[in-house]
C-alpha cells in the first residue's frame, strides 16, 4: 500500500500547531508558575483509510496528542479539523455528537472497562447514550459487533473480569465500533498484551480497517509493531514531531538523529543480525517537558549537536517529497 | 567468596543445576501449577535467557530458586537447586540469607517498587555491604560510590544521598543493578529489568549489563517476554510455557531453527525486522492455559497446529535434536521454520 502525500487523497484529519500545556500551580493561592508542555506545536494530516503511527518514548506527548485530538483534553492552542469543522472550537454538545465519528481504544484493557457492567452494557452503551436503538435492536447490534471482533455473542451477559487481556481489548474495540466511527485513535492498544496475543489484535485491527474503511491514529512505543501496521509514521520527542514520512522511508532512511538512535535501540529477534549491529547509545534521559532545553529539544542528548542547535529551534521542513524532518543538520535535497 | 558448607550429597560440576523444580500455589480457586518439574544447568560466565509470556512460570522459577515465594500459599513441592555443590532448597533460612545478595543477586522489573522510597539510595546500597561484607560506614560508602560510578550514574557523589523519587526510571534501574552487584555475586538474576523502560534506556541497560559481565565474569539469568532483548545477549535460551521448559538450546538454534510449535509461533508473531511489510502476522490461536486445571497431555496442544492424538494424552519430555538443543514435542521433527 504505497502512500503518496498528494492532493488527490482525501484528508480525514488535519492537525495544525496543536498545543496542550498543563499548568503547574504552587502555593496557597495556586498561582500559575509554569507549564508542562506536553504537546508543543504538532501538525500533521491523516488521510482517509490510512494508519498514521505516532511513536516516541514515554513522556514525549504521543498519548496527550491522541487525547487532545478527540478533546478528552482541551487544547491550549491549535486547530484540529475533522469533517470540515475545527474541533477545538466546538461546544461540548456539538463535540459530543462529533464523537460518534471518532472513537478511542485504550492501553489498559483492565482499567478501561467498567467492572460492574456486563459486556452488553459496555458495548451497547454508546447506542443507548445517543438513543439510536431500543433494547432489542441493541442486543442484535452488540451480537453483531462481538462477532465482528471475534468474540462469541453469548459472552454478552458476562462481566469484564471473566475475560483475558486480549479478549478485553476486543470488547473495547467493539465498543469503539458501535457507532460506525470514521476515525479510531488507538492508544497503545497492544502494549499490555502478551506477544502471542498482540499479533491477534493487530491482525484484527487490520481486518477491520479493510472491512470498514477505518482511519487509525496508532499510538505506540513499539517501533517494530508500528512499522508493521502504519502507512506513515510520525516520531515524537518532547512534545514535538521530529520526523514524519511513510514507513519504508522512515525505517530505511531515517534522517533525524533521534529517529536514528531510536531505531538502532530496538532489539531485533535474530541473534545473527544482533551480533553485527552497531547501536547508537543515547546518553542521559528525557529532559523535563516543564523546562525544555533552549533551541532544539534534543540537543541535550544529540550526538551530532552543533552550536546552532543550542540557540535556534529547528523548523519542520520537507527534506524530500513527503519526508518531513526538524533538524538543523538535515538540509532539503535539490 | 564465602566457602560453602559441603553437604556432601548432591554434587554437580556446574555452577548451578536445577533438577525437577516444582512449585505450586494452593489458592481458594484450586492448585496453581506454576512451575512443573524444570531442570537445567548453568556454567560460569554464561548468560541464560528465560523467555515466555505472563504466567508461564519464568519469574516464579527464579523466586523459587531464591526461596522468595510466599509460603503459604506457595509451596516448593520437589526438586533440587544445586549451587556450588549445595542444595539451596535444603539450607536453613539463616544460610540462605548469606546466599541471597552475596552469591546470587536479583534485580526486578519495577525499580520504583523494589527500592524503599523513604531511604536514600546510598543507605540502601551500603546496608547490604555492611551486612554481607562486614564493611564499616566509611568503607561501604566509598564502595557504594564506586558502584554507582561503575553503572554510569553521573556525579555519583552528589547523588548518593538522593531518594529514589529523585532518580529517573533508568537511573533507578542502574541503582538497582549497583545494589545487585555490591557483593560481587556469582549469579545475577534479572527479572524483566528493562520492561518498564523506554527502548533507548533499555539499550543503555543491556549494554551496561554486558560490559559488567565481561568485566566481572558474572553469570546472568535474564528473564523476559521480549525475544528481541535475549537474541542479542544470551548464550542459551529456555523457552517456557505453562510452567515447563518446552525448548532449550543455544540462542542461534532457538531463533534460527526452532523445533517446538510454540517457539515457532512466538517468532512468527513478531513483525519481521527486515520489513516484509503488508504481510499478515502469524498469530497463535487461543489463549495460554489456566494453570489451575491443567490439561492432560501437552499444555500447548489446544493451541497447536501440529497436534496429533498422542499430544492430548501424553506430556512430551525434552528430547535432544542436536547437541544442547532440546524440545518437548511429539512432532518436533515436523516443526520447521519456513
Amino acid at each position: 500500500m504505497g502512500v503518496t502525500m498528494d492532493n488527490t487523497r482525501e484528508i480525514a484529519l488535519h492537525v495544525e500547531g496543536l498545543k496542550k500545556y498543563f499548568p503547574i500551580r504552587r502555593g496557597i493561592f495556586q498561582s500559575h508558575v509554569g507549564d508542562v508542555k506536553a504537546v508543543d506545536g504538532v501538525s500533521f494530516d491523516v488521510y482517509k483509510g490510512e494508519t498514521l503511527g505516532l511513536v516516541g518514548e514515554s513522556g514525549c506527548g504521543k498519548t496527550t496528542t491522541g487525547r487532545t485530538i478527540i478533546r478528552l483534553y482541551e487544547p491550549t492552542d491549535g486547530k484540529v479539523i475533522f469533517k470540515g469543522k475545527d474541533l477545538a472550537k466546538l461546544s461540548s454538545n456539538e463535540m459530543r455528537h462529533m464523537r460518534k465519528s471518532m472513537q478511542m481504544i485504550f492501553q489498559d484493557p483492565y482499567a478501561s472497562l467498567n467492572p460492574r457492567m456486563s459486556v452488553f452494557g459496555i458495548v451497547g452503551e454508546p447506542l443507548e447514550v445517543f438513543q439510536l436503538a431500543n433494547r432489542q435492536e441493541r442486543r442484535e447490534r452488540v451480537a453483531e459487533l462481538l462477532e465482528l471482533v471475534g468474540l462469541n455473542p453469548d459472552f454478552m451477559t458476562r462481566y469484564p473480569h471473566e475475560f483475558s487481556g486480549g479478549q478485553r481489548q476486543r470488547i473495547g474495540l467493539a465498543r469503539a465500533l458501535a457507532l460506525n466511527p470514521d476515525l479510531v485513535v488507538c492508544d497503545e492498544p497492544i502494549s499490555a498484551l502478551d506477544v502471542s496475543i498482540q499479533a491477534q489484535v493487530v491482525n484484527l485491527l487490520e481486518d477491520l480497517q479493510d472491512k470498514l474503511g477505518l482511519t487509525y491514529v496508532f499510538i505506540a512505543h513499539d517501533l517494530s509493531m508500528v512499522r508493521h501496521i502504519s502507512d506513515r509514521v510520525a516520531v515524537m520527542y518532547l512534545g514535538k514531531i521530529v520526523e514524519l514520512t511513510d514507513r519504508s522511508t522512515l525505517y530505511a532512511n531515517p534522517l533525524h538523529p533521534y529517529t536514528q538512535a531510536l531505531l538502532s535501540a530496538v532489539p531485533v529477534p535474530d541473534p545473527v543480525i544482533e551480533e553485527k549491529r552497531q547501536r547508537i547509545l543515547l546518553e542521559g534521559d528525557l529532559p523535563s517537558p516543564a523546562n525544555p532545553p533552549k533551541g532544539c529539544n534534543f540537543n541535550t542528548r544529540c550526538p551530532k549537536a552543533i552550536d546552532i542547535c543550542h540557540e535556534v529551534e529547528p523548523e519542520m521542513v520537507e527534506v524530500q517529497p513527503n519526508h518531513f524532518c526538524a533538524c538543523h543538520l538535515v538540509k532539503p535535497v535539490g | 567468596m564465602a566457602v560453602g558448607i559441603d553437604l556432601g550429597k548432591p554434587t554437580s560440576q556446574h555452577l548451578l543445576e536445577v533438577r525437577d523444580l516444582t512449585t505450586r500455589f494452593y489458592t481458594e480457586d484450586g492448585v496453581v501449577h506454576a512451575v512443573n518439574g524444570i531442570s537445567y544447568t548453568l556454567d560460569e560466565g554464561e548468560t541464560l535467557g528465560v523467555v515466555g509470556e505472563s504466567g508461564c512460570g519464568k519469574s516464579v522459577h527464579a523466586l523459587s530458586m531464591m526461596r522468595l515465594i510466599p509460603i503459604p500459599p506457595g509451596k516448593i513441592e520437589k526438586g533440587e537447586v544445586i549451587f556450588k555443590g549445595r542444595d539451596l532448597l535444603k539450607l536453613s533460612e539463616e544460610e540462605m540469607r548469606h546466599i541471597r545478595g552475596a552469591e546470587i543477586a536479583m534485580i526486578f522489573q519495577d525499580p520504583m517498587t523494589s527500592l524503599n522510597p523513604v531511604l536514600t539510595i546510598g543507605f540502601q546500597i551500603t546496608e547490604s555491604l555492611q551486612l554481607h561484607q562486614g564493611m564499616d560506614k566509611a568503607q561501604s560508602r566509598e564502595r557504594a560510590l564506586e558502584l554507582l560510578d561503575m553503572v554510569g550514574i553521573p556525579e555519583a557523589a552528589l547523588r548518593l544521598d538522593d531518594y529514589p523519587h529523585q532518580f529517573s526510571g533508568g537511573m533507578r534501574q542502574r541503582a538497582m543493578i549497583a545494589m545487585g552487584l555490591s557483593c560481587n555475586p556469582s549469579i545475577l538474576i534479572a527479572d524483566e529489568p528493562t520492561t518498564a523502560l523506554d527502548v533507548t534506556i533499555q539499550a543503555q541497560i543491556v549494554d551496561l549489563v554486558k560490559r559488567l559481565q565481561d568485566k566481572l565474569g558474572m553469570t546472568v539469568i535474564w528473564i523476559t517476554h521480549d525475544l528481541g532483548v535475549v537474541a542479542g545477549m544470551a548464550d542459551r535460551v529456555n523457552v517456557m510455557y505453562a510452567g515447563s521448559i518446552i525448548e532449550t538450546g543455544p540462542v542461534k538454534y532457538i531463533y534460527g531453527d526452532p523445533h517446538h510449535p510454540y517457539t515457532l509461533g512466538l517468532l512468527g508473531s513478531l513483525p519481521n525486522p527486515e520489513g516484509s511489510m503488508g504481510v499478515r502476522l502469524y498469530s497463535i490461536p487461543g489463549e495460554p492455559p489456566d494453570l489451575v486445571g491443567m490439561p492432560k497431555g501437552c499444555p500447548f496442544a489446544p493451541r497447536c497446529t501440529f497436534k496429533v492424538e498422542r499430544c492430548l494424552h501424553e506430556m512430551p519430555m525434552l528430547e535432544e535434536i542436536e547437541p544442547g538443543h532440546l524440545a518437548a514435542c511429539w512432532e518436533k521433527d515436523r516443526v520447521r521454520r519456513v
